[in-house]
């Protein structure tokens, strides 16, 4: 029986600076209680505000608790239910970690504290380390980029400084070239641009895979500093040529990176390490559950081989002693240190250690699975991918024959004839009460829908999911409309993007000028 | 499941696999831990972070200042943060609607026209302010104010290192603690941007109306970076001052220090930049109704669409540390900004005038201050503060001998509106015990 969503008491609400009222207040401070001067005699006149901080919203504690309340329930979250987006990796965010992360002694933890007094904090990121090289077979480690596209950039530069080292400048110099497959992630050219590379781009075959002709063709000319390869590949398949396509690299005099967005469907199962690659980033906020927060913060930890460990970002965290860590955790002799001597290091990438709280997630993540659990989540998210793969076959077309991995991509081939396109498909299936997966991406299959349930999701949901975007099937023949004019049950209908972009307000202020902004160009 | 899907065994999922590749043993991490368990072991752990629990004078990028009790509850409901990017408008109105609010609030604060749905913190802020600040002017060179924190520095030249852009250094004035615009006289027609912090790593507030004018003067932008986000709600703000760009560290608006992130980096410029910001953008959208809403806007300047011309390879940002920023500052509001910063100022002067007092402790910088100065001591000073912390259970600063080692005696001192009045009257007596 297929359930679709139906309206539900939605609070309308203005902007925080719409509902702000003089002399309003939400915030309770004590007296001050030392002696009083003049901020005149402290600061001069000229570096005083002088607009008595206008336009800065005035209003009581309720009313911010309800305003945040009302506006939370005008977005979709994975606690509400399948949030299928390709890539993502929306899977189930435990409260225990959110826990963890409060722990007073690591929340209140300042970063510059003594290496002595902190020793608790060290040790967690060397044990995260730790486990991070077991998943990903790559001994070296550095927890500081605080995202995916911070941890590509991280493992670019020391691709790059790895080669100036190996061949020297001069002959370093004649190698920047950068390939990447056609269906990567946007963040990898851009990654690679910001390391100074220029980028070649690699076909995909019908098959979906890594073009191993194209790529020896763009290997043939001594200029390939390195290839970004994402493993399973963002269609969801295996690179099943993995180690060819390593050797064909590594012959070139190029290093291979693999871009671990898509990890989780490895965990347990395979570790790049063992497949040829030299430098991975991970994502925390993905394959390790730690909250996506309607955009971060993230973590995006750059794993690589032993050769390349003397690049990676200072400082390092390492342990100075072989004194059991566990026994004694009282003890006043330090375990752990910040290592900043690393002559060849790229640099630092962030400041202090990186998204520290994020680290606590993980590896509670980690401790709570378990080996056995790991293993399992990666088997039930790869399941539940093939299982909706299977599902959608008769309804939807599916430009790939191959078993996917953690995520299948189907099209709107068959709908299209009828005009319904991925967008429409995509909207109906709020309707449904389901986040749409993720569209139009990868960019070489058109009309692309990426799938991916995660682990967090169970038969009976995934039944749902099927049904609903069977249903949706029949009413792009039936009733094209009905889908094209989705969602029907959103407080808002969809937006007039184009002219948001044309005409960009992207600030409040108030009523009597909100002109848009003139930008020039496009 | 899998027999519908007509596979015969679990192993069998991992078929396009080769075989010599696939993990014959399990991996070699511990066996899943009950919540018990893992709670006590975390609890345990944390008790080796001494500094956690100390009466605490440490700024230096990073506040402890007071947050009030619902943020941490607003932020912790399931539809903000287990949402993902809003890429489905229909369905995050919450978030995007709370990114538009933080961009209005960022834009106040700042002084600036326009501001970003947020970067992963100050320090990759500024290196991102000064690869835009090349776009923007087509120049090469940019000029870095001295008294600049230290890892913001070191995140810039890693950052530059291969975008043929030349960091160069302004020397502060070691008896004032400022950098005085003479100090970027190197100033060219080649120079894209001169840079500084304010107040700076020092505490020391600069000139910053000066420096705009010595900028603009050479057709250069002028690019702010603040740590101490706080001092927005008593000092003049860059915009105010002419800054063409701001960027900032959001941690002091209810944010955890929890050793070092995650934090929110703040980004604000001038409208006519709007299409060279890195990051994404909230803006202003309306349906076929004319209701309001709000979507991800001017997105032909981000990587997934711009591939390797984009603004920055920024994809994944802060949201949820934004929205954190976003509720304090709602909360706190006008007036709550300006009375934290207040009593963070009077508190700072305070404890500034009390160690004055003492006879072999001086103030070496003769630049007003918001809530951070630096302190000399008699002696080395880092042994000094471990002392200080090992016996008194005070973190009495930071050592600048971490950072310059001709500074041996230095260290610098942060008061927010945490530190009680008996606080400060414990470090002072504590600094005169161990000078003796």
């Amino acid at each position: 029986m297929i359930t679709k969503v139906t309206t539900h008491p939605s609070q309308n609400e203005q902007l925080i600076f719409e509902r702000s009222q003089p002399g309003r207040a939400g915030f309770s401070l004590p007296a001050l209680d030392v002696d009083e001067t003049s901020i005149d005699e402290m600061i001069p006149r000229d570096f005083q505000r002088d607009d008595d901080l206008a336009g800065m919203p005035e209003v009581t504690e309720v009313d911010v608790v309800r305003h945040f309340t009302r506006i939370s329930t005008w977005n979709f979250s994975i606690d509400l239910g399948l949030y299928p987006l390709g890539s993502c990796t929306m899977k189930y965010n435990s409260r225990l970690n959110e826990k963890v992360a409060r722990i007073g002694n690591f929340a209140n933890l300042h970063p510059l504290a003594s290496e002595a007094e902190s020793q608790g904090a060290l040790q967690v990121i060397y044990e995260l380390q730790q486990h991070l090289a077991e998943i990903t077979g790559l001994p070296g480690i550095s927890l500081q980029p605080a995202a995916g596209a911070h941890g590509e950039m991280t493992g670019i530069m020391i691709i790059r400084a790895f080669i100036d080292a190996r061949d020297g400048k001069e002959a370093s110099s004649r190698r920047r070239t950068m390939l990447i497959p056609d269906s990567a992630h946007g963040t990898n050219p851009a990654s690679a641009h910001l390391s100074g590379f220029t980028v070649k781009t690699i076909r995909s075959t019908a098959e979906g895979l890594t073009d191993l002709d194209h790529l020896r063709e763009l290997c043939a000319h001594g200029d390939v500093a390195g290839l970004m390869l994402t493993n399973p590949n963002t269609l969801g398949l295996f690179e099943k040529n993995i180690q060819e396509i390593c050797r064909i690299v590594h012959d070139a005099g190029g290093l291979v990176y693999m871009d671990g967005a898509n990890m989780n469907a490895l965990v347990g199962v395979a570790r790049p390490g063992d497949m040829g690659v030299d430098v991975i980033h991970l994502n925390l906020h993905k394959t390790f559950s730690t909250p996506h927060g309607g955009g971060g913060p993230g973590s995006g930890p750059c794993c690589c081989t032993k050769e390349m460990e003397p690049f990676l970002p200072v400082p390092r965290i390492v342990r100075v002693n072989n004194g059991d860590t566990s026994a004694d955790s009282r003890s006043e002799i330090p375990n752990y240190r910040l290592d900043y001597a690393q002559p060849q290091s790229i640099g630092r990438v962030k400041a202090f250690v990186g998204n520290y709280g994020m680290m606590l997630r993980a590896l509670a993540y980690i401790l709570t699975h378990g080996y056995d659990g790991l293993r399992e989540a990666t088997e039930a998210a790869v399941l539940n991918a093939r299982y909706i793969a299977h599902g959608l076959l008769t309804d939807y077309e599916k430009p790939f024959d191959s078993p996917p991995m953690h995520e299948v991509v189907f099209t709107d081939k068959r709908q299209a004839r009828k005009g319904v396109h991925t967008l429409d498909i995509a909207k109906r299936l709020i309707d449904y009460g389901f986040h749409p997966p993720t569209i139009y991406f990868p960019l070489i299959v058109s009309g692309a829908m990426l799938i991916e349930p995660t682990e967090s999701v169970g038969r009976q949901e995934l039944d749902q999911f099927i049904e609903a975007m069977q249903s949706i099937a029949r009413e792009a023949v039936e009733d094209p409309e009905l889908v094209l004019n989705a969602p029907h049950t959103t407080r808002i209908g969809r937006l007039d993007e184009a002219a948001a972009a044309r005409k960009p307000v992207l600030r409040w202020r108030p009523k009597e000028n909100t002109e848009p902004l003139a930008v020039a160009g496009g | 499941m899998l027999e519908k899907i007509g596979v015969a065994s679990t192993e069998k999922l991992f078929e396009s696999i080769p075989e010599s590749l696939r993990l014959r043993e399990h991996l070699k991490v511990p066996a899943a831990m009950s919540e018990i368990e893992l709670l006590k072991r975390f609890e345990d752990i944390g008790t080796r972070n001494q500094a956690a629990q100390r009466i605490s004078f440490l700024g230096g990028g990073a506040y402890s200042h007071y947050t009030p009790t619902i943020v941490d509850h607003l932020i912790s409901r399931s539809e903000f943060f287990t949402a993902y990017t809003p890429y489905q408008p229909e369905i995050s109105q919450g978030t995007l609607q709370a990114i538009f609010e933080f961009q209005t609030l960022v834009c106040q604060l700042t002084g600036m026209d326009i501001a970003n749905a947020s970067m992963y913190d100050g320090s990759t802020a500024m290196a991102e302010a000064v690869l835009m600040a090349e776009r923007v002017t087509r120049r090469s060179k940019v000029i870095v104010s001295s008294a600049i924190h230290p890892q913001y520095l070191e995140v810039a030249h890693t950052y530059v290192q291969h975008a043929g852009i030349d960091l160069e250094r302004a020397e502060f004035d070691p008896a004032s603690g400022q950098t005085p615009a003479s100090a970027f006289d190197a100033i060219d027609d080649q120079t894209a941007a001169i840079v500084v912090q304010s107040p700076n790593f020092f505490g020391s507030i600069e000139d910053v109306s000066t420096l705009a004018d010595k900028a603009h003067n050479a057709g250069a932008l002028l690019v702010v970076v603040v740590t101490e986000a706080m001092s927005f709600g008593l000092l003049r703000s860059p915009g105010a001052c002419g800054a063409d760009i701001v960027v900032a560290e959001g941690q002091s608006f209810g944010v955890p220090l929890s050793y070092g992130g995650p934090y929110v980096g703040l980004f604000a410029t001038r409208d006519k930049y709007a299409r060279q910001i890195p990051g994404r953008l909230v803006g202003e959208a309306y349906d076929k109704q004319g209701r309001r809403g709000f979507v991800l806007t001017l997105a032909t300047r981000e990587q997934h669409i711009r591939r390797e011309k984009a603004t920055s390879n920024i994809c994944t940002n802060e949201g949820l540390i934004a929205l954190a920023a976003t509720i304090y500052l709602e909360t706190m509001g006008r007036r709550g900004v300006q009375e934290v910063a207040h009593q963070c100022a009077q508190k700072a002067h305070y404890a500034a005038r009390e160690i004055e007092k003492l006879a072999c402790f001086s103030l070496p910088f003769s630049a007003p201050f918001f809530n951070e100065f630096v302190v000399r001591a008699p002696a080395p000073a880092s042994p000094m503060l471990d002392k200080l912390a090992k016996e008194k259970g005070i973190d009495g600063g930071i050592a600048l001998s971490r950072f310059d080692s001709k500074r041996p005696n230095d260290f610098l001192v942060c008061v927010t509106e945490t530190n009680t009045r008996e606080e400060i009257e414990a470090l002072v007596e504590g600094l005169a015990s161990l000078s003796h």
